[in-house]
């Protein structure tokens, strides 16, 4: 076997990436060593090591308030966009028709439009027609959003299903619907879960669609921004950030395992 | 009992299915053979349902189906690739089809369970299907489509992902389990073999179109179309004009020489062009001279190929560019040819050897 | 044998809808995609049509004048801070975008083609912070970069300087660092999809015909990763020229971008129209950088 030179271990390039992942890393992690620091100031040396500001937060009505009107949002984002998600995903992997790529390419959109720009365009709209801002235009806002992340999650695993499948179980006598759910579904179903952990953890963190469409109710990203005007809770934030980012990296970690258990299952089905 | 008429196919600009017409009879065996974009496979996944037809109509039983989906369809298909379940057991796939009919668990089961045993896999119910060997998907694949009791059974190159020897196992399974139901079966292939021994009938497609529907004897023995011809079994052809008429005919035929013709000529013209088709086994070499009246032209061994059972000798003959190529029994030991190489030999050939096609 | 007879159900007459369906594949698709598009339709459309319109209004008192006119615009071009503020914006994100792309590629390179079986992990490792909070990462910057910040108070308790370095809060600088920690993955992301699209191939038989790696590298690697590069260059290009929580969290008053002012326009100034307009100019903006980064893209590829 020729060993082509391209293979070789370039070692600089891997110092270089372990560097590179150092620096992305690295504030992330001041975050978490300061929460445990008893001093009011973010600063070293480092004085004491306390829980006291994590059991501050749950002395905070407005905080817990945020945080379930948070954990509603992203519920009903996740669910929702995830349900708009699937038959588009399908249509796409599927179906031959006209305008399919110009079609992709408005659903993609929401990816190259700044959120200030759709939060504050949404905003006037809504405005126009006389709509109250609430959690629920805050969760249409953050479908938007949500959409093109779920199809990119969705459509890999629906491709990985094949078109085969579902033409045996029709032929087998079972109507599209149910084809979905006997087949489709519980081959696809990592790839699913995943798209609801993913949607759920954009909704969660989203902050710009929160700021403009929210009104007078406020999610968790939104009673951070608030806070911070306030030297005294920064201590306290950094306990809540600290979560929220434990959280968070668990649950991407969970659904980008899922994304690939589902990719070994399809492919698989496709063998 | 199935029956398509004028069925086209266009895929945006391209036609993949050309104004097809067929009468299928109840309990036949009938194959699409083509090779790989002849429009054969478009074909099948019309009259199974996953494609619509342009235009065009599809008939079961006298009853317009070209508009229904798949899943109203008394049709069940065979795939390619098998399209196994991978998230069901064995059992639940051959059951897969009798939930929606609201067939009772008991008799379920039992239907389940005839199959496996008709399938020769009793036992194998439990298994997870990605645990079987192809040949076993294939089969699972077949007791799935057919549980249902359908109409008609499509089967899409079924054989095809499996080792020559399995091949011909499963050839001979399936014949006779054909027999055995008496469904029609509608095969499509590119194995011109394959549909030869298997099939009752036989539709040869090219471009998007039939080109000859007949039986296995009959398209070997009588192809209309040099296409046909080539396509199924090796062929020698000769370029050749038709003299005379009436019952008077006979060809001119490069190569060979003048040569009566008993009917074959059809209402062709004096001095038409034609083309003279001779399989190379309708052919008979003699080291010499034949005696009058059999039809024998002279000429010289050029190459010779073992192929098994049998060998291919190329003959040159005057007046044509191309050897002529000859099957003969390979002799067992004493092999009269052997070392023949170059030496001049008689070509002799029967008044049913020639087929007359239309030159292009 | 039990299958002896042949005896399937009679084929059931399909509705009309089922039979149109199945003769129109393309409806088929359409209808799938109809939930996707009918959002996306008032939720993009709508709103950007409502964003057009409302940049022609203007605001008298607490009232909104809804005559239709070119004041905003106007008002823009007469304002001489306001091409300053534009020209900053460009310039914090086309450097940012710039710098971020350059220091990324060789790590997409290295994820694509050296990190072999560990490749899920590596990948998993370099996008993973990406899916924490954007506002907690900038708020994370704070704390790094601050005056009494891990970097100054660390610095000085270490006795390396005496003083703070109060270029690190507060300044365009830190403006750019931050912006380009925040969107790096957008950058990494397209590029290590197309360097892995490459098909391997090219590249033993490049080295059969004796290319040296630096040859292969710039005659077939770097070509092939460009529509990937094109693509980071946009999707990092757009989230930072609308970024306004930077500047604020780490910026100065001199690193202010448009998205401040169009923040400002829709809050505390209650001047939607004048926002309006301000958005309208950011997206043309966005969309001529955009379709400038293409057309580079063509141009180097010929």
């Amino acid at each position: 076997m020729a060993s082509y030179t391209f293979h070789r271990k370039n070692r600089p390039l891997a110092l270089y990436a372990g560097a590179f992942a150092v620096f992305i890393y690295l504030p992330i992690m001041f975050i978490p060593l300061f929460s445990f620091n008893s001093g009011w100031y973010v600063k070293f040396p480092l004085e004491s090591f306390t829980f006291h500001w994590y059991v501050d937060l749950f002395q905070r009505e407005q905080l817990m308030r945020a945080l379930w009107n948070s954990i509603k949002v992203a519920l009903f984002v996740s669910f929702f966009s995830t349900l708009i998600a699937i038959p588009a995903a399908l249509a796409v992997a599927r179906y031959r028709m006209p305008g399919k790529s110009a079609a992709i390419g408005f659903i993609m959109l929401p990816l190259v439009l700044p959120g200030i720009i759709m939060g504050t365009s949404i905003l006037g709209l809504m405005n126009w027609f006389n709509v109250t801002l609430s959690l629920v235009t805050v969760t249409i806002g953050q479908m938007v959003i949500c959409l093109p992340y779920a199809i990119a999650v969705l459509l890999p695993r629906f491709i990985g299903v094949g078109r085969a499948l579902e033409e045996a179980s029709a032929d087998l006598g079972e109507p599209p619907l149910r084809t979905f759910f006997r087949v489709t579904l519980p081959i696809a179903l990592p790839g699913v879960l995943a798209c609801l952990l993913m949607t759920f953890t954009i909704s969660f963190e989203e902050y710009f669609m929160a700021f403009f469409l929210g009104g007078t109710e406020i999610t968790l990203p939104i009673y951070i921004w608030t806070q911070l005007r306030f030297p005294d809770d920064f201590p306290s934030l950094l306990a809540l950030a600290t979560l929220i980012i434990t959280f968070s990296f668990i649950l991407v970690f969970a659904s980008l395992r899922l994304a690939r258990i589902g990719e070994s299952l399809t492919q698989e089905g496709a063998r | 009992m199935i029956s398509l008429r004028n069925v086209n196919k266009a895929f945006g600009r391209v036609q993949a299915v050309r104004d097809v017409s067929l009468e299928i009879a109840k309990g036949e065996f009938f194959s699409l053979l083509g090779a790989s974009g002849s429009g054969k496979t478009t074909l099948l996944r019309m009259i199974a349902g996953f494609e619509s037809v342009t235009s065009g109509k599809i008939l079961i039983d006298g009853q317009e189906i070209q508009d229904s989906p798949p899943h109203l369809r008394p049709i069940n298909m065979v795939f390619q690739n098998y399209a196994i379940f991978p998230h069901l057991n064995v059992r639940d796939n051959i059951a897969y089809g009798l939930q929606r009919l609201g067939t009772p668990k008991a008799e379920q089961a039992r239907m389940v369970d005839a199959m496996l045993e008709m399938i020769a896999l009793p036992g194998y119910g439990d298994r997870r299907a990605t645990q079987l060997s192809g040949g076993q998907m294939q089969r699972v694949a077949l007791a799935r489509a057919l549980i249902l009791k359908p109409k008609v059974l499509l089967l899409d190159e079924p054989l095809g992902a499996l080792d020559k020897q399995l091949r011909e196992q499963m050839q001979l399974e399936l014949r006779s389990l054909q027999r055995q139901l008496g469904i029609t079966f509608i095969l499509v292939t590119h194995d011109q073999e394959e549909a030869l021994t298997l099939s009752d009938r036989v539709a040869v497609m090219e471009n998007g179109a039939v080109i000859q529907v007949d039986t296995p004897a009959g398209l070997y023995d009588h192809p209309t179309n040099r296409a046909v011809a080539a396509f199924v079994g090796s062929m020698n052809f000769f370029d050749a004009t038709v003299h005379g008429q009436g019952d008077a005919y006979r060809a001119e035929i490069a190569g060979l020489g003048p040569q009566r013709l008993n009917g074959q000529a059809g209402a062709r013209q004096d001095g038409a062009r034609v083309l003279v088709a001779i399989r190379p086994e309708s052919l008979t070499l003699s080291p010499t001279a034949p005696e009058a009246p059999q039809p024998s032209v002279q000429g010289r061994i050029t190459a010779r190929q073992y192929m098994g059972g049998r060998q291919m000798l190329h003959v040159a003959v005057e007046g044509r560019a191309a050897p002529v190529a000859v099957s003969i029994v390979a002799q067992r030991g004493d092999d009269p040819w052997d070392g023949s190489e170059g030496r001049p030999v008689w070509l002799t050939w029967g008044p049913g050897a020639i087929s007359l096609l239309d030159a292009e | 044998m039990t299958v002896t007879s042949v005896s399937g159900p009679a084929p059931a007459r399909p509705s009309a809808i089922t039979r149109f369906l199945h003769r129109h594949e393309g409806w088929r698709g359409h209808l799938l995609l109809a939930p996707a598009l009918i959002l996306m339709t008032v939720a993009i459309i709508g709103p950007m049509w409502m964003t057009l319109m409302m940049s022609t209004w203007t605001v008298r008192g607490f009232d909104i004048i809804v005559t239709p006119g070119l004041a905003n615009y106007t008002a823009m071009a007469n304002n001489p801070m306001f091409p300053v503020l534009i020209w900053r914006t460009l310039e914090i994100a086309l450097t940012c975008t710039i710098v971020t792309v350059v220091l990324v590629y060789p790590v997409a390179y290295f994820l694509a083609f050296q990190t072999g079986r560990s490749k899920a992990i590596w990948l998993l490792v370099l996008t993973l912070p990406f899916w924490t909070s954007y506002l907690l990462r900038v708020f994370a910057w704070r704390v790094v970069l601050g005056n009494e910040g891990a970097i100054n108070s660390g610095l000085m308790s270490l006795g390396v300087i005496s003083e703070p370095l109060s270029w690190l809060l507060y300044s365009q600088t830190a403006v750019t660092i931050v912006l380009a920690h925040s969107w790096a993955a957008f950058a990494i992301v397209p590029i290590f999809v197309s360097l892995e699209k490459i098909n391997r191939s090219y590249l033993e038989a490049a080295a059969d015909l004796g290319d040296t790696p630096a040859r292969r590298f710039w005659r077939i690697t770097f070509p092939l990763s460009l529509p990937g590069v094109v693509a980071a260059f946009i999707m990092m290009f757009v989230p930072t020229m609308g970024e306004y929580i930077t500047p604020i969290m780490v910026g100065g008053p001199d690193s202010m971008m448009v998205g401040n002012l169009v923040q400002a326009m829709y809050g505390p100034m209650a001047n939607w129209p004048a926002g309006a307009a301000l958005a309208v100019v950011m997206m043309i903006t966005i969309g001529l950088a955009s379709l400038a980064f293409v057309g580079l893209n063509r141009l180097v590829q010929r």
